[in-house]
């Protein structure tokens, strides 16, 4: 298929094909700078960041404004670094990000080889869903967890991003299971494969692609998410984003810049990783699922 | 006997097991959203400040709202950054697909560096993005010290053009993710057709307009889709970025929400905003969506 | 005012509470929400920590930074919704009035008596810590927000004299924009606006029209000619700031002034913190002075801890924090570090700065003579609501959006609309 697809490629001359490069590394530019600006002044002395000079290399590198965003810088009552919020960060991303990718799975399942009267109607509720605005679900989701009991621990923060996260799975599943074969679906059936062994057997071996988009969709969205982290979080279960936002939000004294955007990457990494290794996947799953009809 | 009773259950489970399976995320959808979209325009009726609360007022908080001027500061500032926002990102991330479907040497790096901004948060670039656009230590500057006196680039200082910053940060964020979608449009397109109008000699810009382009309406409304969702939620960038300000000239209705329910114990009139936004957005989706589903069937 | 909390909590509460009180005491001692994440905040915060934990009371620390409060703010709301509501919480102003009448805060009468702190605590801080005389927060400091902060050798290089009335301050500013030094130092954020707005309004309108304006929320004042005057001067200082003030953190306006780029800043006294840290002495390299015509009068914000009750009676865990907050010594140590002063007004001022010792006489001056005000500009004076429609006009106003004479029309208006 990659190959088949490059057809879309236009015969071109020299000159027309040296603006294209020319105009995709501009852009590559545009799309790097703010890294740019971040990585550079992060292995900088702050001496050199508030002396000015934005875009130039360090004079004197430094990791330390690594170490210190790590380990050591000033999060609360105690300079704990980034750290030990990477990890309530993590426990609550990897969770969230199976059990809303598995539902929105299975409903994609449902909606398109297990059809009923008003399906449509439904998955219509659930896709409207995503566009809630966040800021008004705070205080009524705030009484529900109070009510479950699940109230400042990670898994109501879990829930909470289930919720939100199942009509946009819900969505990229469907998209591509609607063009899977239905007779391959029906066949089965006859042949007497129930609900579950068909999903297992059939699509799920097939689903590669769309899961990638869905893992990297629900991963970036819950791993950046403040609003919620910062409501719904305990003492002992407050995200990464949460942590960073004390560092980079302390309200009075020095602004640390460096050790600021030391963390920020820090607490980027984990979504860059995703994109970079699962990119290309990426824009096959794409291929294979959402954007077509 | 015991047999049939056992296969006829079976049967029975086999029909109920679909509708059960979908149920636990249908219950969940319509508590967390659609019940608290209905607490929500309930409170918009109330004398709710600091917490809800349940005097009802009729359209007090509606009336008030409309005289606020910042409100409708924010209305005009939605429109005119949901227009450019999901305008500029359509039209740059269809080229870049374009430009970048011409076998392209080291199309992966390219792609993940278009990708990338889609992975950070603005809590993390809204930093950068603030000094880049900084005239004093910014773009500008580091112009101006090229050698490049004249340059001037202060629009995030500037009342009339500030919220053109926050259309550049977005755009910046998510043109690649839109690129990705039509990139993949383009990679699915069945090539026989092409081949079939190439012979015919259709011109290159023919044959994109005519037949290329048309058969990306797939990944024209999934991109709406995901564009429109983000333009009514940007909310961080413009508290990363501006702050709301000069003055509040880059306020937008999340922001106005966030700050009458929140910083300034209105949550009536920040309710009453909230169901405004609803209200426009389901004018805007439910027609939409209704068309795109009922195509499929 | 029927509350959700009030009505709601009586049902709920019995289900959620068991779990809340098990997640928050579980630990045998007090789970803090605040927002002082920076570096000499924090460590101050620390000796408070450690003093409690040196009594047996554990500590769980839940920093939540961002807007001076707001997000705090925020997070308590769903906090205290969830039934979850922490110990200790970190207020200023309004809000802890707020929660103290929606029933949700601990009455700490037998601490305050006593710790005798009806005696040691000024009458208008009294009034964000008591209701319906009941002691509900615990104060921490006293900050007084009409402050102007100057670079001495600038200042020196110019001619200029402590200026001690408008006229004067203009013609420094005059001087200085001669010179080419930025007269003002500035950031364009409403909450620093509405500082100077603060100060410029004082020296206008004098205690009894700032009283009226703000607290009192007298239109005829809000409308009148005092107020605009009080504009027209806020368009004499935005004269005086540079192009590139929109935006700009307090503490980068500061660094001007540090660096000798601008004269003056308008700001509350948590900026001498930032000379401090850049090895600057007061007196010799820089100044502190009261904004012009405002030399008696104090307007002042207050940061508290309110102590959320959890469950009836104030439990012995808060009742030790609270005694900690204001004993002399940590009163002393934290607000020497913050650049504040101390809640109480019989601490030493032994430990502070000659800006900390002359913060403190003020203080004392203006609380004995009824010139210490709540401040406008931070939560002090009237409730969030109205506060920020004051921040809408002024910064609206700052930036050129009105003129003083559309200002004084829409300060009326938009106060009468969040009342």
């Amino acid at each position: 298929m990659a190959h088949a697809t490059q057809d879309t490629a236009i015969r071109t001359g020299r000159a027309v094909r040296m603006l294209i490069y020319l105009v995709l590394i501009l852009f590559a530019l545009f799309y790097m700078l703010p890294l740019y600006v971040m990585l550079v002044n992060s292995v900088k002395p702050l001496e050199e960041i508030t002396g000015g000079g934005m875009m130039n290399l360090p004079q004197l590198w430094t990791l330390e404004p690594w170490a210190k965003a790590w380990s050591s810088a000033q999060i609360g009552v105690e300079p704990t670094g980034l750290s030990p919020y990477f990890w309530n960060s993590i426990k609550m991303v990897v969770p969230a990000v199976a059990i809303s990718t598995i539902l929105g799975a299975l409903n994609g399942y449902v909606l398109t080889k297990w059809r009923f009267r008003g399906d449509t109607i439904l998955f219509g509720l659930m896709l409207f869903a995503c566009f809630i605005p966040f800021q008004i679900v705070l205080i009524p989701m705030a009484r529900m967890l109070g009510l479950m009991g699940l109230a400042g621990t990670t898994w109501g923060l879990v829930l909470v991003h289930v919720v939100y996260g199942i009509g946009f799975t819900t969505l990229y599943f469907r998209n591509y299971y609607a063009v899977f074969p239905t007779e391959l679906v029906r066949a089965a059936q006859i042949d007497g494969a129930g609900f579950f062994q068909i999903f297992w057997r059939i699509l799920l071996p097939s689903s590669g692609p769309i899961a990638v988009v869905s893992i990297i969709w629900q991963f970036t969205n819950i791993w950046n998410d403040f609003l919620f982290g910062a409501s719904f979080a305990g003492a002992d279960s407050q995200p990464m984003t949460v942590a960073l936002n004390n560092l980079v939000q302390a309200s009075h004294g020095v602004k640390e810049y460096n050790v600021h955007f030391a963390g920020a990457i820090l607490a980027a990494l984990p979504t860059l990783l995703v994109y970079i290794v699962a990119g290309r996947y990426f824009v096959r799953g794409l291929m294979a699922g959402s954007v077509k009809g | 006997m015991a047999q049939a009773a056992n296969a006829d259950f079976k049967t029975r489970l086999q029909t109920w097991l679909p509708k059960l399976v979908l149920s636990p995320s249908l219950a969940m959808v319509l508590i967390f959203v659609y019940g608290f979209i209905a607490f929500s325009v309930y409170l918009s009726f109330t004398d709710s400040r600091l917490l809800p609360s349940f005097g009802w007022i009729g359209w007090e908080n509606y009336s008030k709202l409309w005289r606020l001027s910042h409100w409708e500061t924010s209305i005009t500032n939605m429109g005119i950054f949901a227009l450019l926002y999901i305008g500029i990102c359509t039209v740059l991330g269809l080229s870049l697909a374009i430009f970048l479907d011409q076998k392209i040497r080291a199309e992966g790096f390219i792609r993940t560096v278009y990708l990338y901004p889609m992975a950070l948060s603005f809590i993390v670039t809204g930093t950068a993005w603030k000094w880049f656009l900084d005239p004093g230590i910014g773009l500008e500057n580091v112009m101006q010290s090229w050698g490049w006196t004249s340059f001037e680039f202060d629009w995030i200082k500037n009342r009339d053009f500030a919220i053109y910053t926050v259309v550049l940060a977005a755009v910046w964020q998510t043109s690649g993710f839109v690129m990705a979608m039509f990139l993949a449009g383009l990679r699915g397109i069945d090539n026989e057709i092409l081949k079939a109008a190439q012979m015919d000699g259709a011109s290159n810009w023919n044959l994109y307009r005519r037949i290329i382009i048309p058969q990306l309406r797939p990944a024209f409304l999934s991109a709406f889709v995901i564009l429109s969702h983000l333009a009514i939620k940007t909310f961080d960038l413009v508290i990363a970025l501006t702050g709301g300000g000069p003055g509040r000239a880059t306020e937008l209705p999340a922001t106005f929400m966030y700050s009458y329910t929140f910083s300034r114990n209105q949550m009536g009139i920040g309710a009453a905003s909230a169901t405004i936004m609803l209200m426009t957005i389901a004018a805007i989706m439910i027609p939409y969506l209704y068309a795109e589903l009922r195509e499929k069937k | 005012m029927r509350s959700f909390l009030k009505t709601k909590t009586a049902i709920a509460l019995a289900l959620t509470v068991s779990a809340g009180a098990a997640h928050a005491d579980g630990h045998g001692g007090v789970e803090v929400l605040h927002w002082w994440t920076s570096g000499g905040e924090a460590a101050a915060l620390n000796v408070l920590k450690e003093d409690l934990e040196g009594q047996g009371v554990g500590w769980t620390d839940m920093p939540v930074a961002g807007g001076g409060g707001e997000q705090a703010m925020t997070v308590l709301r769903a906090r205290v919704t969830a039934g979850n509501a922490p110990t200790a919480v970190q207020g200023l102003g309004f809000d802890i009035l707020d929660w103290a009448n929606q029933g949700a805060l601990a009455n700490l009468n037998d601490v305050a008596a006593a710790e005798g702190w009806d005696d040691v605590i000024p009458a208008a801080l009294q009034q964000f810590a008591k209701v319906d005389g009941k002691w509900v927060s615990a104060p921490v400091n006293v900050h007084s927000t009409n402050w102007v902060w100057a670079n001495k050798a600038v200042l020196d290089a110019n001619g200029i004299a402590v200026p001690t009335t408008w006229e004067e301050f203009t013609a420094a500013l005059d001087t200085l924009k001669a010179a080419g030094v930025t007269p003002v130092a500035h950031g364009g954020q409403a909450w620093q606006d509405a500082t100077v707005f603060d100060a410029v309004a004082m020296s206008v309108l004098g205690p009894d029209g700032y009283q009226a304006a703000f607290i009192d929320l007298d239109e005829s004042v809000l409308g009148g000619d005092g107020m605009k005057e009080a504009f027209d001067r806020m368009a004499v200082i935005r004269e005086n700031v540079d192009e590139n003030f929109s935006g700009r953190d307090w503490n980068l306006a500061t660094a001007m002034v540090i660096n000798g780029e601008a004269g003056f800043q308008m700001m509350g006294d948590w900026a001498k913190g930032e000379f401090l840290n850049a090895g600057k002495v007061p007196g010799q390299d820089f100044l502190c002075f009261r904004f012009p015509g405002t030399s008696d009068q104090v307007t002042f914000n207050a940061d508290q801890f309110m102590m959320f009750d959890q469950g009836g009676a104030v439990s012995p865990e808060q009742a030790k924090l609270a005694t900690a907050i204001l004993s002399p010594s940590f009163q002393s140590a934290f607000n020497v570090v913050k650049g504040s002063v101390p809640a109480r007004t019989d601490v030493s001022n032994e430990a502070f700065d000659d800006c900390g010792k002359k913060g403190m006489a003020d203080l004392a001056a203006a609380a004995s003579s009824g010139n210490l005000f709540g401040s406008m500009a931070h939560g002090h004076a009237n409730p969030a609501s109205v506060k920020n429609a004051i921040y809408d006009v002024v910064t609206a106003h700052f930036n050129g959006e009105y003129d003083s004479e559309t200002a004084i029309v829409e300060l009326v208006d938009a106060v009468s609309i969040a009342k």
